[in-house]
Parts: structure tokens; C-alpha cells; sequence
């Protein structure tokens, strides 16, 4: 458009803002509806022609106050609370919480039970990544790479489909244990799955891996230094793409990790690139720990053995008058859980992810609090972006791998 | 005071060495260590624990409101060392009425926005903060949600 076209009053408008001696700065207001926002992210950005000066991020428009929701709902209730946070990663999440509450009560969840939570908690993970570098590589301008990864996790979300009957708010893992066993035929399935999945990884390294454009929009793009980044709460991939190696599944295991065999892949370089490197190394992990898990998948019950807590087989409730009182308390009243806090740490697709649980001693948690990574990653994005292009922006952000769901829960 | 099961613990002996006046209990629960601070060393505290104890994360702040019980307020912190592979909960105790306490954000800028998204939800206010608006709520909301004397339901309109 040509000077000539500006209408004269808003000419004047932008004379007075801006006195013509000075630098012409532009405010731009990025999102909330921004397609590379990846949800309802608000940037406000302050530009010097193509260079970001300042960016402050608004967020809250996903705010549903899920945290005061738990406050009314029993401890097995909430499970389906946990599933809407972090809309990739629900498993992850029904993990966290399940874990949690099971640490307040000091319950005991059998092998099998925790083997197949391991076995499900990754293949979110491998969901929750190929959605990232699906979108991803969408925002810097790889249309084709959105299409393969969507079509294996199409794959999966049929597999979650099987046995929970719902392909993403899943709330499959209980406190307790697991809501149902899986269907027959499913190993099979996901065996078929992981037969072709690693070799899907090659194709999307041959895609992005060596491609010149790819590299040119990645490699040098959104560094932050480390102590910055542990200074302001960022946590996962990011941070292992700085040479940290520091993994949850690793340092404080959880549901049998440390029974697993598989590397913590890091990089050094620190920009977009190396947090695409990260992932797809973690892809690989993960397929991995899914193989050992069904390999080794030990026998026995698939959910823990107290009455107080976990819901009766249904053939014990049409025998014994006793399995019908607890079926019938635990659904109309709930379970106690004694008086006590906990901070259960695990690592979800997108870093630490915490659930901060107080109980006292009723069925409904006193307080919850989410320390969900997306929030603490989003914080950094002023100090990551100022001073970089608008354009190198869309790439920075989107190597954070953030959810809005997760971060305004 | 710090109990003397809690004696054998590096960082919260540490802390009682730092600052006795600054302890005001503790508890070692289910495998995670708690110390009570008193609300005006909350900031001291904080950054010996991260200097010399090398806690260089704050993983989140967030608050429970105990009403009507008083002091109403526990505002609690959750603080990891990457190079320990240690996490520690430090909590502050605040009475119901105007709950004022220091900020933490001069020791980890990280805790800018958990610090206000407990201004946000529960009326806290953290002195010393350099942004404290809300962060989830609209800016002209009414009331703080997550007290416990806030409805969980509204009306119908």
C-alpha cells in the first residue's frame, strides 16, 4: 500500500504518537486468535521495523478454574478434571494426579498396573510430539510434514480409542490402577504400530533432518541461555536441548521408570534446531520403553488390592453382599484420604509437570495446585524473542511447545 | 524451632544455622521435607537456599486458604536443586486480614507469575513485585477465587 493511501486523520493519529525524530516503533498485537499461537496466546509486541524490541504475553483466556473445581469433586471425580488440562498429554496428567493421591493414601499399585501406565504415558508422549512437530514445522512453512505425522497419530488415537472408548480425554488411568484391562487384540495392535513407528521417524528426518530451508529457520533461532532458563521455570526438552540432563523419568523415578532402559537424549547447540533434535531422539526413547513394556509385561492384577479405594470386579458384586457395600459406598460417597500434602513430580511431554495435593482427611481434595510446564516455559518468551525477527518469533515459539490449556488450566 | 527429627537434614539444618528466627517448624512427610519460615525472612531465606544450597529452580508459589481457621493463609513454595536432586517446601503462614508478604521474584524472576496468579486467585500481595496485576482473571474481576469463602457456583442470570 502507498503512503497516499493512509487516511489523513489517521496520519495524523500516527504523527502525534510518534515524533518523527525519534525511532518508529510499531505496537503489534499478536493473537489471542493468531493461527501460530497454537491456542488463545495474546503477544503484545513492540517492533523496530522487522525486530521484536519488547514482548509482553497476556494469557488467561483459557482460565476455566479447573483448580477450584477439584475442590468440589471426589478424589475419582477429579481424574476426568485432570484429562482437560493439557488436552495432548491427558494420560500424562491422569498419571500425575493418580500418583499423587495414591501417595496420600500409600497405596500399593501392582506391577502390571504400572508397566501398562508407563506403556500409555509414552505413547502420549509420542502423541503429544508428533502434534508438536506436526504444527511445528506447519508455522515455518512444511506443509507435508503436518500430514504424516497426523496420520500416525491417527494410529494412536485409534489404539487410546480401543480401550477407553475415547480418543482423547481418555481419564484411562485411575487412582488404583486402570479403569479396564485392555481389550483383546490390542497388544497386537500396538505391536503392529511400533513395528512401523521408528521407521516413520526416518521419514520425517528426511523431511526436515539435512533440508536447507529447514535449517536456515531453526539453527541459531530463539537461543536462551541456561541460567536463564532455570531462573525463569523452564523445564523439559528445552532445557535438555541446553546439555541439562534432567528427566524426572531418570532423577526421581516414578511407576517403575527405573526398571527401563533408555537414554536421556540432550543437546548442546540450544536453538530451535537442537529442541527438534531433542524430540525426535525422545520419539525414539519412547518407542523404545513401549517395546520393553509390552515385552516384559508382567502377570497379575491390574489394580490394587484395596476395597476401601478400588471398585469391585463386577462378577464378585452379583456373589458377595460385601463387594455390593463397598461398590456401593466408594460410587455414593467416595474414599477417605487422611490429612496431608504432597508434591508428585513426573515428566510430561513438555517438562515438570506437579500436582500439588492437600488432602484432610474427607473425599474431596482441600486444594489442588498444577504446576503444569507449559506456564513456567511461557514465561520465558520476552527474554527468548527480544531482540530476534518477527519471523524467527513464530519458530521460537513454537519450539517451546507450549499448550494453552495446560498453562491457563 | 526446628523439630529435632528434621536435625539430619542437610538444607533445613542449614537454614536453622542461616537464620534460627527464621524457622518456625517443619515436618518430613511421605518423603518430602517441609519448612515453616516466618513471613518477613521468607526473601532471605529464599535466596541463601539458592546461593549457598544451590536451589536454583523455584518450581512453583502457589497458596492454601484454611478458612475460617486463622492465620488463614499457607503460601507455599516448592523449591528444587537440579544439582542435588532435592526438592524442599517452604511455607509462610499469613493472617486473613490484608495478607502482605515479601516477594521472591529478586531471587528467582521465575516467580513472577506464579506470584501473580496467587494475587490473582487468592488477593495476596507480594511487596517488592514489579508487575502485579492479574494474570488469569479479567483486570476489572471482582474477588478472589479460590478463597474458600468465594462461590463455586454463580447465579443465574
Amino acid at each position: 500500500m502507498s503512503d497516499t493511501a493512509i487516511p489523513p486523520e489517521v496520519a495524523a493519529d500516527l504523527e502525534r504518537e510518534q515524533p518523527p525524530s525519534g525511532p518508529r516503533r510499531m505496537v503489534l498485537n499478536m493473537g489471542p486468535q493468531h493461527p501460530s499461537t497454537h491456542g488463545v496466546l495474546r503477544l503484545l509486541l513492540e517492533l523496530d521495523g522487522e525486530t521484536v524490541v519488547k514482548c509482553a504475553p497476556d494469557i488467561g483466556f483459557l482460565h476455566t478454574g479447573i483448580e477450584k473445581e477439584f475442590e468440589v469433586k471426589n478424589y475419582q471425580q477429579a481424574v476426568t478434571l485432570t484429562d482437560r488440562v493439557d488436552y495432548l498429554a491427558p494420560m500424562s496428567n491422569n498419571l500425575g494426579w493418580s500418583l499423587a493421591v495414591e501417595k496420600l493414601l500409600g497405596l500399593e499399585i501392582p506391577p502390571k498396573a504400572q508397566w501398562m501406565r508407563v506403556m500409555l504415558v509414552e505413547l502420549t508422549r509420542l502423541n503429544s510430539h508428533l502434534v508438536w512437530l506436526a504444527t511445528h514445522a506447519l508455522d515455518i512453512g512444511a506443509m507435508s510434514v503436518f500430514l504424516y505425522c497426523f496420520r500416525e497419530r491417527e494410529e494412536i488415537l485409534k489404539l487410546f480409542e480401543m480401550f477407553s472408548g475415547q480418543r482423547m480425554m481418555t481419564s484411562y488411568i485411575r487412582i488404583g490402577g486402570l479403569a479396564l484391562e485392555p481389550p483383546r487384540g490390542w497388544y497386537r495392535r500396538v505391536k503392529k504400530f511400533m513395528d512401523v513407528f521408528p521407521s516413520r521417524i526416518d521419514e520425517y528426518e528426511n523431511l526436515l533432518t539435512n533440508n536447507p530451508i529447514w535449517i536456515g529457520r531453526t539453527r541459531g533461532v530463539g537461543k536462551i541461555s541456561l541460567e536463564d532458563m532455570l531462573d525463569l521455570g523452564v523445564t523439559g526438552p528445552m532445557l535438555r536441548a541446553a546439555g541439562l540432563k534432567i528427566d524426572a523419568r531418570k532423577d526421581e523415578p516414578y511407576s517403575s521408570y527405573e526398571k527401563f532402559d533408555f537414554e536421556v537424549p540432550t543437546r548442546t547447540e540450544n536453538d530451535v534446531y537442537a529442541r527438534y533434535q531433542v524430540r525426535l531422539d525422545e520419539m525414539r526413547q519412547s518407542s523404545r520403553i513401549v517395546r520393553q513394556a509390552m515385552d516384559g509385561m508382567p502377570e497379575g492384577p491390574w489394580k490394587a488390592a484395596d476395597q476401601h479405594v478400588v471398585l469391585p470386579d463386577r462378577e464378585k458384586m452379583k456373589t458377595q453382599m460385601e463387594a455390593l457395600i463397598y461398590h456401593f459406598k466408594i460410587v455414593t460417597e467416595g474414599f477417605r484420604v487422611p490429612e496431608g500434602e504432597v508434591y508428585q513430580v513426573i515428566e510430561s511431554p513438555r517438562g515438570e509437570l506437579a500436582y500439588y495435593v492437600v488432602g484432610d482427611g474427607t473425599s474431596m481434595p482441600y486444594r489442588v495446585h498444577m504446576r503444569t510446564p507449559s506456564f513456567g516455559n511461557l514465561q520465558a518468551t520476552p527474554e527468548m524473542v527480544e531482540g530476534s525477527l518477527i519471523a524467527d518469533l513464530i519458530a521460537s515459539i513454537g519450539s517451546m511447545d507450549f499448550v494453552l490449556g495446560d498453562t491457563d488450566r | 524451632m526446628l523439630p529435632d527429627n528434621l536435625r539430619d537434614r542437610a538444607a533445613a539444618a542449614a537454614v536453622e544455622v542461616f537464620d534460627s528466627d527464621a524457622v518456625m517448624g517443619g515436618k518430613f512427610d511421605r518423603g518430602e521435607l517441609t519448612l515453616e519460615i516466618a513471613p518477613a525472612k521468607i526473601a532471605s531465606v529464599c535466596g541463601f537456599l539458592k546461593y549457598d544450597r544451590q536451589f536454583v529452580r523455584i518450581s512453583s508459589v502457589t497458596a492454601v486458604d484454611r478458612y475460617p481457621r486463622e492465620p488463614r493463609f499457607e503460601i507455599v513454595y516448592h523449591l528444587h536443586s537440579v544439582e542435588h536432586n532435592q526438592r524442599i517446601r517452604l511455607k509462610c503462614r499469613l493472617a486473613g486480614d490484608a495478607p502482605r508478604i515479601e516477594s521472591v521474584t529478586g531471587v528467582w524472576r521465575g516467580a513472577n507469575w506464579y506470584e501473580r496468579e496467587v494475587f490473582d486467585l487468592f488477593g495476596i500481595q507480594f511487596t517488592g513485585h514489579p508487575d502485579l496485576r492479574r494474570i488469569m482473571m479479567p483486570d476489572d474481576w471482582e474477588g478472589y477465587p479460590l478463597r474458600k469463602d468465594y462461590p463455586v457456583t454463580g447465579s443465574r442470570v
